[in-house]
């Protein structure tokens, strides 16, 4: 079946051959709409979910801003608060309904809009096809279908915040019963429908993209491309998204008996409450740590869902700037599919404290530390590509780096939390915190950077500047260890999370100046991804134009596409693959394209 | 592009066939947590116990009719017999109807015997039922949809549209849901 057939939507496909020629060109009547609105385009729709990403990650910064301002100043007060938040920062000091409202927007957006939809929506969509040497996805239309579902939920995500009683505000992972009843607290009335509207309409979108990533991967590949020929990059997005596929439908699972429990009496998760205002409900038999075990059995899977698109990026990115062949690539295939694998295995290690039988929670902490095992592989194969690399060290390779130093401070720490007897103490803390900022929230958002840098000159067909970038790149990384080191100790001393004014207990006074100094590198940091975005937009009108089409000499295929391909990529022909896509430095030449058929006296790798 | 070239390499999967395996595999894993969740609240206190409706006996051997009848028709389609191809849709589409409305029954059976499904007075083993019993009736009905969408195409003339693709992605699901009606109707029955 050719791509065409798909590409055209012809539902007779019966008479296309497997590799028929493409040589004709292709004419769409593109209109503004079509072309960057309700485009099908794979590049276009990719360049869509990274800049709704974007804004989702201003925005959900600006709310981290906001709070640490909050945490680090509890006694000031600041009147410009109170004219952009009105009633939410009365007398210029953040409500603890705001407070609760923003640490839980922040978290949601940053967790599912930025670094799932921001992260793979961007680049499976712009790589997949691009890589594996195919026109578009197997449905142009599910994937154009997949960005408005995305945009819908961004939409009634942001209206939550307009609304009277202010947006959800029990935490990012919506535990009942302050998720089931509205009288609970103001975010869990309005604020929590559109909460859930959002999130459902998010699932589908996630859905949709994971089910075309995976199709086209495994369907549309070019003449030669082996799966053991892909670069690792579709590899980790394959992964990524078959746990999407699998895992977000028992999170909707979970949403819909939480409906049920708001709108229609029905007590799955609750029993026995009583509400101060409003006296005891008829509730009775629920179990709120049965929307744990649906909560977590996707949340697990979610956070590698984040963390696998930057592993595939980087370890692209390292091989082609060290200019030697990725070490261990079926190692690395390998350990990304035990990663896989065990995601589904685990999620109970976030439910250590929750009256878990002590043997069930050995089991999982037996399958949590295994994870240890393939990440620790995964490190070692990046150091390993890295050594003795004649290494160019440019804003992507820099951020590929980073992500490998903050993969490995991140991963220690889960070590620690992944034993049930050190996790009674740490549970909830601020040291859990710390972890999963470094290992997932930065460490992400630093694959996604190094994915921007590194292929911002095939998006728009220019260079972002690198002045700027290495400026963006040393503020972030020393800004992110300064901002999440010191939490550690927070955490060990028994900080808990969540708390909306620590200065007010005996025992974590002493962190006063600590948070305050945490609370000025975020901002720093915050503002220092201006200089990002700045470079970003600029860049896509201003900066220096591409002359060639592999400024990075890299071996994939995207490069052998036109400095701007159409909708279709390759004007002629897809060209055929006939090599893996690490052969740097073999034989002494520096790069292979993937394109170059195999010479007569060439070595083995 | 016009002549039909012999296709030398093993013949590939269809695209969208495929996406449909995948996305059966989703909605297996959605009601895998639909069940898991069952199990976990079984096994904690006041679970109530109750006979099922008896009408899902019926509805059970009707939607297996359906399947039958599905099964037909795309090899009425394969054989180009597009009317008996067209009744035979209609039939399945038919018989997709009636198992919908035979569940709708099966509640309303509920109702009379006083076991609440939702609301205050319910029991999560009935409202487990209900929503997870809903949320296979909102399969059926996309099916039922996909397959007076196929009905549609097969009266436009002026597309002569031979391609079996549409129908067996159709079929497949079709003959899904039925396989997912049939896994709950045992649940409920033995394990639940
Ligand atoms: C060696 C690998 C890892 C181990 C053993 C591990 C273990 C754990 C454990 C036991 C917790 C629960 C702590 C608690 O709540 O008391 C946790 C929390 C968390 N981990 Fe990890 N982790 C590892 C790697 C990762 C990675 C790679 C990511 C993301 C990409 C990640 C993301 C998270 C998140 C988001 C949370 C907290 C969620 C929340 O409560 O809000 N972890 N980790
Ligand atoms: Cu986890």
């Amino acid at each position: 079946m050719s791509n065409e057939a798909v590409l055209h939507a012809h539902s007779d496909v019966a008479t296309h051959d497997a590799h028929g020629d493409h040589s004709h060109e292709h004419h769409h009547h593109e209109t503004f709409i079509t072309k960057y609105v309700f485009s099908q385009d794979h590049k276009m729709i990719a360049k869509q979910f990274l800049i709704t990403g974007m804004v989702w990650a201003v925005l959900g910064g600006l709310m981290s801003v906001l709070f640490r301002l909050q945490l680090g100043y509890p006694d000031a007060t600041f009147p410009w608060l109170e004219s952009i938040l009105g009633k939410w920062a009365k007398g210029g000091h953040i409500t603890p309904e705001a407070y609760y409202a923003l640490v839980t927007t922040h978290g949601t957006v940053l967790v599912f809009f930025v670094l799932t939809a921001g992260l793979s929506g961007t680049f499976a969509n712009f790589l997949i096809p691009l890589q594996i040497g195919a026109r578009d996805m197997a449905s142009p239309f599910m994937n154009m279908l997949s960005y408005w579902f995305f945009f819908g939920a961004s939409i009634v995500m942001l209206s939550s915040m307009f609304v009277e009683t202010g947006p959800f505000s029990g935490g990012w992972t919506a535990y009942p019963p302050l998720s089931a009843l509205g009288d609970a607290s103001p975010g869990s009335k309005t604020g929590m429908d559109l909460w859930i509207v959002s999130m459902a309409l998010f699932v589908v979108s996630s859905l949709l993209g994971g089910l075309n990533y995976i199709a086209t991967v495994l369907n549309m590949r070019t003449k030669g491309m082996s799966m053991t020929r892909l670069p690792l990059t579709i590899w980790a997005l394959f992964f990524t998204a078959v746990l999407g596929v699998l895992s977000f439908p028992v999170l909707l699972s979970g949403f819909i008996l939480l409906i049920f429990d708001r709108n229609f009496g029905t007590s799955f998760y609750l029993s026995d409450i009583f509400i101060n205002g409003v006296g005891a409900l008829p509730n009775e038999g629920g179990s709120a740590i049965l929307f744990q075990h649906l909560f977590w059995f996707l949340g697990h899977p979610e956070v590698y869902i984040i963390l696998l698109p930057a592993m595939g990026m980087v370890s692209e990115i390292l091989s082609v700037n060290s200019r030697k062949p990725i070490f261990g690539y079926m190692a690395m295939i390998g350990s990304l599919f035990a990663i896989a694998i065990l995601a589904f295995l685990v999620w109970a290690h976030h439910m250590f404290v929750t009256g878990l039988n002590p043997f069930l929670g050995s089991v999982f902490v037996l399958l949590t530390l295994l994870i240890a095992v393939p990440s620790a592989i995964k490190v070692f194969n990046w150091l390993t590509t890295l050594w003795r690399g004649n290494i160019r060290f440019t804003p992507g390779m820099l951020f590929a780096i980073g992500f490998v130093s903050l993969f490995i401070s991140g991963g220690l720490t889960g070590i620690w939390l992944g034993n049930s007897a050190l996790d009674i103490h740490l549970h909830d803390t601020y040291f859990v915190i710390a972890h999963f900022h470094i290992v997932m929230g930065v460490a992400s958002m630093f694959g996604m950077f190094a994915g921007i840098y590194h292929w911002f000159p095939k998006m728009y067909g220019r260079y972002m500047n690198n002045t700027l970038a290495y400026m963006h790149f040393w503020i972030t990384i020393a800004g992110a260890y300064m901002i999440f080191w010191p939490m550690h100790y927070e955490g060990l001393a028994g900080m808990p999370r969540r708390y909306y004014d620590y200065s007010i207990w005996e025992s974590f006074k002493q962190f006063q100046d600590l948070n305050r100094f945490i609370s000025l590198v975020a901002m720093i940091v915050f503002a220092a991804q201006f200089l990002f975005l700045f470079n970003f937009f600029y860049s896509i009108f201003k900066g220096r134009k591409l002359t060639t089409l592999n400024p990075w000499e890299a071996n994939t295929l995207e490069w052998t596409t036109p400095i701007h391909p159409g909708h279709g990529n390759w004007v002629g022909e897809i060209p055929e693959v006939h090599r893996w896509a690490y052969d740097y430095g073999k034989d002494g030449k520096e790069f292979i394209q993937q394109t170059t058929p195999v010479g007569p006296d060439e070595s083995h790798h | 592009m016009t002549t039909t070239i012999p296709n030398k390499e093993p013949q590939k999967i269809h695209p969208h066939k495929f996406a449909m395996w995948v996305a059966m595999g989703s909605i297996v894993m959605m009601f895998a947590g639909m069940t898991s969740a069952y199990i976990v609240k079984k096994n904690q206190s006041s679970w109530l116990q109750f006979d099922l409706p008896l009408i899902f006996w019926y509805s059970t051997g009707v939607i297996l009719a359906s399947s039958l009848t599905m099964y037909l028709a795309s090899k009425a389609m394969k054989a180009r017999e597009m009317s008996r191809y067209r009744t035979l849709i209609t039939i399945t589409a038919g018989l997709g109807l009636a198992f919908l409305v035979m569940q709708y029954l099966g509640f309303k059976d509920l109702e009379a015997r006083d076991i609440a499904m939702i609301g205050p007075k319910s029991n999560s083993a009935v409202s487990f039922l209900f929503v997870i019993t809903v949320l296979h009736m909102l399969h059926v009905l996309g099916g039922v949809i996909a397959l007076v969408t196929l009905f549609a195409r097969a009266f436009r003339s002026s597309v002569k549209n031979y391609s079996a693709v549409p129908v067996e992605v159709v079929g497949t699901y079709w003959h899904f849901v039925d396989a997912l009606w049939i896994y709950l109707f045992l649940f409920y029955n033995w394990i639940g």
